[in-house]
């Protein structure tokens, strides 16, 4: 039991700390060949994302959209389902929450504006992932194929309406008219004003606390509820489920709406909460990021959190390293992310084998006895 | 008889992790010989086989085969030194000619037709030889199971084995074509073959063997000549303690049909008909064994009846309430009415392997309101629930947070058992009870099967072996080809009258000879009747 105990904490907690060591080492040998001194990069890196508090404010900021497409990729993934559609669900999302504010009276109170936004991003993330779902359930579709199209299908369908439908008059730029300000998630350096703290403006806004609620009704809704049993059943063991009387049409269908709705809630985030209209590829990464953070995260909502955090902190960090150094592109920032995913994802599994030979060895003979063969 | 050894193991050691596979085994078979290897599930048979084939590598001991010692590190060199394997699953290419995968492997050169000439030469020698007859040009998925197995050990003897190893060879005959391979058997052992056979069939132990010898627990506790041993003593020796071969049982108090299949249909996806126009009744107090050769029907009959596969037609009458194509029933909702089901593949669908045993015993009952808290699925509940099922089945290690795979085959299936029997259904659908479960555990497992009868509960049990399906079975039908070919009283049971019905004249080498021999058996058993 023990053993299983220690192997189960090697699984959650040292792999994914010696992946992302090794990734930043590779990143390191990386810098070294382009005339980077790797220690100076990381200070600048670190400084970027944790050194000053509008720093701060962005990296929890991009770490927020992260939480919600990892949430996103990991109730699929329990059903057994891969979705990668984050992306165009977390798009479409955008054009329920944005449409629910334009279309209310602007004068409402804020009370009415962000619960509109929430729901309407919900409903058009999750019927973008309906549509997938019904041909994967009752026409056999493969949701890998439906859903990466429906990606392509989503972003040419937003530039159609930002371009002819959703265009502020009398602009230039695809984008809609300014949402009333009611309608604004509020800001954290505004609350914290309000509550009398002082912190340097960032786009970080409540948003983060909405993503920290979904990340607990999922764990409870996966974990401590019947239809999270039936739904990990189906994941694990179709036939299973199948004698058990669990419908797998009916947890494709249901799986995939909240996933859909959970990436669309991207959008409360990033326009609700910052950019404050409809614009035209918020979304972009994100959607994709969420694969890499389920991924390094377990499936599992805190494992989530923290790696939305580790992928927040790349972007942020990055972005200020691709400023601050002149022999560093944003394409090396790409680089970086992508060794992390490579070896949080692709070699996942590398070290296990040593580790467990050295960490959880094969108890010896005499502490045999009575283990069943 | 020779006393040079074809194979002899001294101290063969190998572990897996924490399972001692092998400690320290020794085993010596003569030459010409035909030697049986009998051991419980885990016992380490196959271990010491795959040893011997070269697929693992003991930590320490040696190897001799015809007497010179040899290191084994892949099965090309075992093959060398004149083993051959027949494995319990075919490894055999489907839609290539009986031909084309006997030179599999040993094509001899770039140009197919030359070594494919040679090769047949050379397989006509060797079936008019051994008497393995087998049409050299039809494909594999023509060809009935027994052909196919014939055709693996053609492969073995065309690549030069003297020593035959066969892993549970008879699983997937019927008893007709036991005995033809028994008879092959014996053509071998005359031009000198060695043959090594590892089953858990005791009965078959002692109609051919010449020596056996007994594992338990990863040693060997045991080498007998056969003919100065007996089933008990080897069953004995298997478990490491008296068994009961019989199951004890009072003649059964039928009362009430609880089941009525009418003319039930089953066609998979493809289109074709899996069960044919299957009718019987399942009356309270009984048990009604289906017997058959595995993959006549028998997974398709347990999955209609539980609800699972759509029926194409037909109509089940269970429990008060009426099922047909247009009107399908889910399997919930006949659990609802009563209906429990003991899947036959554990692995594939009785339990998931990555769940705990709490939320395994928890597969098909998460919805009971007895363990939900309104929305929440509670945790202690669901553990209780397991402790429970675990206490009154006595699983072992009862610890309900250990993960379903860890637990061993016997266990995990006395698991599922208690799921399904301690609700106390009316109708108890099981399929395969004892498959790879422990001898220990196949009398217990029995005995509960009798208990719910005797407690007036219908139970049908679906199982390949006949000495289970009619020791514990009142009434019997057999399936061939997805239809009924055969139903009788458990009392009026013989395996040889099974074996007739199992086959129903469906052999292809000539049907009507088997059709003739099953009227033969049928008035020799009539005769033997009458004189008794």
């Amino acid at each position: 039991m023990k053993r299983d105990n220690r192997i189960a904490w090697i699984n959650r907690l040292l792999l994914p700390l010696l992946n992302i060591l090794t990734a930043f080492a590779v990143t390191a040998v990386l810098f070294w060949l382009i005339d980077v001194n790797p220690l100076e990069a990381a200070e600048v890196l670190l400084y970027g994302a944790f050194g000053y508090e509008e720093g701060i404010g962005y990296t929890i900021y991009y770490a927020t959209n992260f939480i919600f497409t990892g949430l996103a990729v990991a109730v699929a993934f329990h059903a057994g389902l891969f979705n990668i559609g984050g992306e165009g669900q977390a798009y479409v999302g955008g054009l329920g929450a944005g449409l629910a504010i334009l279309m209310l009276d602007p004068t409402l109170g804020a009370w009415v504006f962000i619960p509109a936004s929430i729901i309407g991003a919900l409903i058009f993330g999750g019927l973008w992932a309906l549509i997938p779902a019904y041909l994967q359930a009752y026409r056999g579709s493969h949701i890998v194929i439906t859903t990466i199209m429906f990606n392509f299908l989503a972003a040419s369908f937003m530039v159609y309406l930002m371009v002819h439908v959703l265009r502020d008059t009398g602009q230039m730029t695809p984008q809609s008219e300014l949402f009333p300000i009611n309608s604004w998630m509020p800001f954290v350096h505004d609350v914290a004003a309000g509550l009398g703290y002082s912190i340097e403006a960032s786009p970080l806004n409540l948003s983060i606390l909405l993503a920290l609620v979904c990340a607990v009704l999922v764990w409870f809704f996966l974990w401590q509820t019947r239809w999270g049993f039936a739904i990990r059943a189906t994941g694990k063991n179709g036939s299973a489920a199948l004698y058990a009387g669990i419908n797998p049409k009916h947890i494709i269908i249901v799986v995939m709406c909240i996933s859909g709705a959970l990436a669309g809630l991207v959008s409360i985030n990033e326009l609700v909460g910052y950019q404050h209209r409809l614009i035209m590829d918020f979304h972009l990464g994100y959607g994709f990021g969420g694969i890499a953070v389920a991924l390094m995260g377990r499936n599992h909502p805190l494992g989530i959190i923290l790696a939305a955090l580790l992928f927040g902190t790349l972007y942020q960090g990055g972005a200020e390293l691709a400023f601050e150094m002149s022999n560093i592109s944003r394409d090396i920032v790409v680089v970086m992310q992508g060794l992390v995913i490579l070896f949080c994802g692709a070699l996942d599994y590398m070290y296990r084998p040593w580790l467990i030979r050295y960490l959880a060895p094969v108890p010896k003979q005499d502490e045999l006895s009575g283990v069943a063969i | 008889m020779t006393d040079t050894f074809a194979i002899e193991l001294k101290d063969i050691d190998k572990r897996f992790g924490a399972v001692h596979a092998n400690n320290k085994v020794c085993l010596q078979v003569k030459q010409g010989n035909i030697h049986g290897i009998v051991g419980e599930n885990g016992a380490g048979k196959s271990t010491l086989m795959s040893i011997l084939y070269g697929f693992y590598q003991a930590d320490a001991g040696q190897i001799d085969v015809l007497e010179k010692t040899y290191t084994f590190t892949d099965s090309h060199q075992a093959i060398a030194a004149g083993i051959g394997m027949v494995h319990q699953h075919f490894m055999l290419v489907e839609n290539f000619t009986v031909l084309e995968n006997v030179i599999l492997g040993s094509e001899g050169g770039a140009m197919l037709a030359d070594g494919l000439e040679a090769a047949r030469k050379e397989l006509t020698r060797l079936g008019d030889e051994y008497g393995l007859k087998v049409k050299l040009d039809a494909t594999i998925d023509t060809l009935s199971v027994g052909l196919q197995q014939r055709v693996e050990i053609l492969k073995a003897l065309y690549k030069g084995a003297k020593i035959l190893i066969l892993d549970e060879p008879t699983g997937v005959l019927t008893p007709q074509e036991t005995e033809e391979l028994f008879r092959i058997f014996g053509a071998l052992k005359k031009q000198g073959v060695t043959i090594v056979l590892i089953t858990h069939k005791l009965r078959e132990i002692m109609a051919i063997t010449d020596q056996v010898s007994v594992m338990r627990a990863g040693q060997m506790v045991a080498h007998k000549d056969t003919k100065e041993t007996s089933r008990e003593e080897l069953a004995e020796l298997m478990v490491g303690r008296k068994v009961l071969l019989q199951v004890h049982k009072n003649p059964a108090n039928v009362r009430a049909p609880l089941m009525k299949v009418k003319h039930l249909t089953i066609a998979d996806k493809q289109g074709v008909e899996r069960l044919k126009d299957v009718s019987f009744e399942l009356r309270a107090g009984e048990v009604l064994g289906v017997a058959g050769v595995s993959g006549n029907g028998q997974t398709e009959l347990l999955e209609a009846l539980s609800g699972i596969v759509p029926m194409t037609s037909g109509t089940i009458e269970v429990l008060g309430c009426e099922m047909d194509a247009k009107h399908p029933l889910a399997p919930d909702r006949l659990r609802q009415l009563g209906l429990a089901h003991v899947p036959e593949d554990r692995q594939r669908m009785g339990l998931i392997s990555d769940f705990s045993a709490s939320e395994s015993a928890l597969l098909g009952y998460h919805t009971d309101p007895k363990i939900n808290s309104g929305i929440w699925l509670s945790d202690q509940k669901v553990e209780a629930n397991c402790q429970d099922l675990m206490q009154a089945f006595d699983v072992r290690p009862a610890d309900p947070q250990l993960k379903s795979a860890n637990f061993s085959g016997g266990n995990q299936q006395k698991l599922i058992l208690a799921r399904e029997m301690e609700r106390n259904p009316d109708v108890l659908l099981i399929g395969q009870p004892t498959r790879g479960v422990d001898i220990g555990a196949i009398e217990f497992i029995h005995q509960r099967i009798i208990d719910m009868r005797d407690a007036g509960k219908a139970v049908l049990l679906v199982s390949v072996e006949l000495d289970e399906i009619m020791s514990v079975s009142d009434r019997i039908i057999v399936l061939c080809d997805g239809e009924i070919s055969g139903r009788l009283d458990a009392c009026d049971a013989d395996e040889r009258t099974l074996g007739m019905m199992m086959a129903n004249a469906l052999d292809p080498l000539d049907p009507l000879k088997t059709m003739d021999d099953l009227q033969a058996s049928l008035k020799q058993n009539a005769h033997q009747e009458t004189q008794v």
